[in-house]
């Protein structure tokens, strides 16, 4: 028998079933008697319904039903929410407007739910929805972030297309640290627009029992439980106990699947409706137009700095693009994910930022891997690098002046770090990256003709999301702790029950990894179960980097009770008091004597209650948890990007990427190295790659894998990945996260590599290419004329 | 309808389906083989890959009808006897995999990249992905895995492989 540690690079436990092919994603399933669902949607960024004729449609071979936005306004399905309320400077709620699962009256973008058929099979749905005759009475649309408060009006709710204008932080202190300061940088943000993009487009199956008039919905969600709250408390597609939602397996989220999206609504919905199971998959390109985007922020940025080079204050004013409608937790992300992050790593006396919130014709933003995070961290290194040339100190010195060093560390924005040492991963990095020798480097590069930029991101995120009370006081409209339930079976074995979700994270592998070493038993006597509504009692999910440091703690504790109860029943086996009986390796020994006996022997005479009272101590071994964290976590660290520009292409390469976090206690290090080569990845991908273009009528114009450029292998280089670890105090394992981290550290890493190799600050993202080239010719041509 | 014959995984079977019914469709709706993903529709991501006649191919840019009589070999089939395919055990050992869909069609073109090149190295598995979208792993561990995969398969160290 194997006991696995924690640390230890355990191999992962669910691969055997995706790589023979075994794995069970959503559109693997199918029901007896299922039928196909089509959406027909807008070709319109911006209209009026006036009419939709479906007779014909109707009449088309294999149509099972056609149903639009009358048929859920008669049905009175309630609306998609948005569960994150957040007021306006001067107290006002936010201007949200209503989010049909299927248009009424008007379509706000394009791919927006016009209608949905349901065919035998669905080419037939297809063919049908082509028939179906649709008056659209066209309106000037809007999709610029920048152009939206004084464009046309998306929502009558929401005058200026202004959601809210919020706002956090000491306004007067920090104009008087702006007055008072020897050196003010500012920089114009555009944060592009992302398409989460996993790789398994959404689907959902919705199925009828009028046996029992219950409901299933099989869907691709992080948070089966959330998604089946919101589906009947607030839709009122069912009450819960009649609503039984299973997430199988994911093939990633990144966000995406977070969110109670229109088409799964609609699905379980009409599963009812035509007495017919009902099954929906999106095609890529309707990935691209209705799934959740990310980012799309436009920022002005100030930083100011003494005569020593210390930072007295940060000035953000930023726009952020919500879409067409608010999405789930759309109203969050660029509030108390972003504007809370401000102060990154560095101990900043004053900020202020003001954000406001707009709606455009495009597809509803909501949180991507990261989600506000990074666009504070670009916003806060690229302050910060661009700073420092400024003033003529180096980057990495300038940061280490300004580095938080004492903890806790209360920051102007809400947050308090509880544990961190900067220095530490700045230096391992340095180190790693061979900081040293990178002028050398630059100069042999110069001899190819290639610009040579190295780039920092000391970044800061705030995980393990979430403290109840603490979300609930900012507008929260949950509460963000985790459940668990560990049920040990007579024979030893164990099943976790974990609201956690995984869809790619590996949990069926850590958190057994938890059990086994804490009863010490094997992780092949240990299973992982989630994402069934009917197995587990209730769970918040999988995302914002929570799954170890919330989950996995709430396990713990569930641990905990588990072995309380088992000394209970090992000091009647041992015929010994309970305070003399020692549990370790698997093992209850009476203290100070070789009388001992094995975990499973215990857990089989808990079932059996032979040699106890079962009046005095309840038969059974099964205890659950449901555990609530103290406070953030505050995963940390550096990234380190050295780039290659061709001069006469503007092709941009990287040669060397060093990362070195701090995730606090590590589980698995190979599936945490992972997370971090993943979240680079993406991170690489936004500042070199992505980006979702709206034309100025709102047509996305990059909607396949042919416009969009999704990272590729050659994209990339192999990734030095290290780390230092500062415990985290805020949970019992001291995890901190690490999913997001290489996406919330990478763009600005890559852009600071960027505008040093081509001494300019002004490289947009992506920088492609054709971006790079001319922003090479610009700096040639200004070059010239200063001769 | 047109019938269509072909061997998959060494079991020949028969199915009559719609001409435009594609490889991938026949596959996961008619013989119910999920293991083959569809990731795009643009034949661009690779999750569809499967071998047909031992070269990999995109199961969603071809027609059942066009592989009549051809030998088809998807993830389910790549294990013999119970034993996993070294670039399966590749993939496992050196963790590239995460949410695991990309992962068939990654396996069957890392056997289909060994096949023709030999023990690749980092460079050339990098090029020779690049119908391959993985979002999960950043690259980092599948080129791993498939440098050791070929290093198991061919029995030689792993080497620079020259362009097509
Ligand atoms: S599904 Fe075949 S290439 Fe994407
Ligand atoms: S492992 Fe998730 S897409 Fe590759």
């Amino acid at each position: 028998m194997t006991v696995t540690a924690l640390g230890a690079a355990v191999r992962r436990k669910e691969d055997h079933r995706f790589i023979t092919g075994k794995g069970q994603y959503t559109d693997d399933i199918n029901r007896p008697g299922q039928a196909q669902a089509y959406f027909l949607r807008s070709p319109h960024a911006h209209a009026t319904l006036k009419k939709i004729d479906i007779a014909k449609a109707k009449a088309m071979p294999g149509v099972v039903a056609i149903y639009t936005g009358e048929d859920v306004a008669a049905d009175k399905v309630g609306g998609l929410i948005c569960g994150w309320m957040i007021h306006s400077k001067d107290g006002t709620p936010m201007r949200a407007g209503p989010h049909p699962i299927l248009a009424q009256g008007k379509v706000r973008y394009v791919g927006d739910h016009v209608a949905v058929v349901i065919a035998e099979t669905l080419s037939q749905a297809k063919d049908a929805a082509e028939a179906i005759v649709v008056d659209y009475g066209v309106l000037p649309a809007n999709a610029d972030t920048s152009k939206a408060q004084k464009a046309p009006e998306v929502h009558s709710e929401a005058p200026n297309n202004t959601v809210y204008d919020w706002h956090i932080g000491d306004k007067a202190a920090t104009e008087a640290a702006f007055k008072a300061a020897k050196h003010v940088t500012t920089l114009e943000i555009v944060n592009n627009r992302l398409v989460p993009n996993a790789m398994e487009p959404r689907a959902a199956v919705g199925e009828y029992d009028a046996g029992n008039d219950a409901l299933t919905l099989y869907t691709t969600s992080q948070n089966p439980h959330v998604a089946r709250l919101v589906l009947s408390a607030f839709i009122g597609i069912a009450p819960e106990h009649k609503l039984r939602v299973i997430a199988p397996d994911v093939g990633g989220g990144f966000g995406s699947k977070i969110f109670i999206y229109a088409e799964e609504t609609v699905c379980v919905w009409a599963a009812r409706k035509c007495g017919r199971p009902v099954k929906w998959t999106a095609d890529r390109t309707e990935e691209f137009l209705c799934v959740a985007h990310g980012r799309d922020h436009v920022t002005h940025a100030e930083l100011a700095t003494d005569a020593e080079g210390k930072i007295t204050g940060l000035r953000v004013k930023t726009i952020a693009n919500m879409g067409a409608y608010l999405s789930t937790f759309a109203s969050s992300v660029p509030t108390y994910l972003y504007a809370t992050l401000l102060s990154g790593q560095y101990a900043i006396p004053n900020i202020y930022a003001e954000v406001d919130a707009v709606y455009t014709n495009t597809a509803p933003v909501d949180a991507y891997r990261g989600a506000g995070r990074p666009e504070a961290t670009f916003v806060v290194e690229r302050l910060v690098e661009a700073a420092a040339r400024e003033i003529g100190m180096d980057p990495a010195a300038f940061r280490r002046r300004n580095f938080v060093t004492k903890f806790p560390h209360q920051t102007p924005v809400i947050m308090m770090y509880d544990c961190g040492d900067y220095k530490a991963s700045l230096v391992k990095a340095m180190e790693m990256a061979d900081v040293k020798g990178f002028g050398k480097r630059r100069r042999e590069a110069a001899k190819r003709g290639k610009l040579r930029g190295l780039g920092y991101s000391t970044y800061i995120e705030a995980c393990g999301i979430a403290p109840s009370q603490a979300v609930g006081s900012l507008g929260a409209g949950v509460g963000l702790w985790e459940s668990a339930e560990v049920r040990v079976n007579p024979v030893g074995t164990v099943e976790v029950l974990t609201g956690s979700h995984s869809h790619g994270q590996g949990h069926e592998t850590t958190f057994a990894q938890l059990v086994s070493s804490r009863l010490g038993i094997s992780i092949d006597n240990v299973s992982i179960v989630h994402g069934d509504t009917d197995k587990v009692q209730f769970g918040m999910g999988t995302y914002g980097s929570r799954s170890g440091a919330v989950g996995m703690s709430a396990i713990s504790k569930a641990l905990d009770k588990i072995e309380a109860k088992a000394k209970k029943v090992a000091s009647h086996v041992l015929e010994a008091a309970e305070a003399d009986i020692d549990f370790k390796d698997g093992k209850f020994t009476v203290k100070g004597t070789d009388k001992s006996v094995d975990f499973g022997t215990v857990a089989l005479n808990a079932y059996i209650a032979h040699k106890f009272n079962p009046q005095e101590l309840e038969p059974g071994l099964k205890e659950g948890s449901f555990y609530d964290p103290t406070n953030f976590t505050f995963p940390a660290g550096c990234h380190i990007c050295e780039i290659e520009v061709d001069q006469e292409t503007g092709v941009a390469t990287i040669a060397k990427w060093t990362a070195v976090d701090d995730f606090g206690n590590v589980i698995n290090p190979m599936i945490v190295e992972g997370q971090v080569h993943g979240g680079i990845a993406q991170g690489v991908g936004q500042a070199l790659l992505e980006g979702a273009i709206y034309n100025k009528d709102g047509q996305l114009v990059t909607a396949s894998f042919m416009d969009y450029a999704m990272p590729r292998a050659h994209d990339l280089p192999s990734f030095d990945v290290g780390m230092t670890v500062t415990p985290c105090p805020s949970n019992p394992l001291g995890i901190k996260g690490c999913g997001e981290a290489g996406a919330i550290a990478a763009p600005a890493a890559v852009i600071n590599a960027l505008t040093d190799a081509l001494g300019t600050e002004e490289v947009p993202m992506p920088a492609t290419p054709q971006a790079l080239w001319t922003v090479i010719q610009k700096q040639s041509r200004a070059a010239i004329a200063a001769e | 309808m047109p019938t269509v014959t072909l061997t998959v995984n060494g079991r020949s079977v028969t199915a009559d389906v719609d001409a435009r019914t594609l490889l991938v469709q026949m596959l996961r709706e008619n013989l119910h083989l999920t293991g083959t993903h569809v990731g795009c529709d643009t034949s661009q991501c690779g999750a569809c890959v499967v071998h047909v006649d031992g070269k990999a191919v995109k199961s969603c840019t071809t027609f059942a009808v066009q592989c009549q009589g051809a030998e088809v070999v998807t993830i389910e089939g790549l294990a013999q006897d119970g034993k996993l395919h070294p670039m399966q055990e590749a993939f496992r050992e050196h963790h590239g995999l995460q949410c695991g869909f990309c992962t068939p069609g990654m396996i069957m073109a890392a056997v289909d990249i060994v096949n023709r090149k030999g023990a690749v190295d980092e460079a050339t598995i990098r090029e020779e992905l690049e119908g391959n979208i993985c979002r999960c792993t950043g690259y980092h561990n599948i080129v791993k895995a498939v440098e050791a995969g070929a290093q198991a398969m061919t029995g030689k160290a792993p080497a620079r492989q020259a362009a097509e």
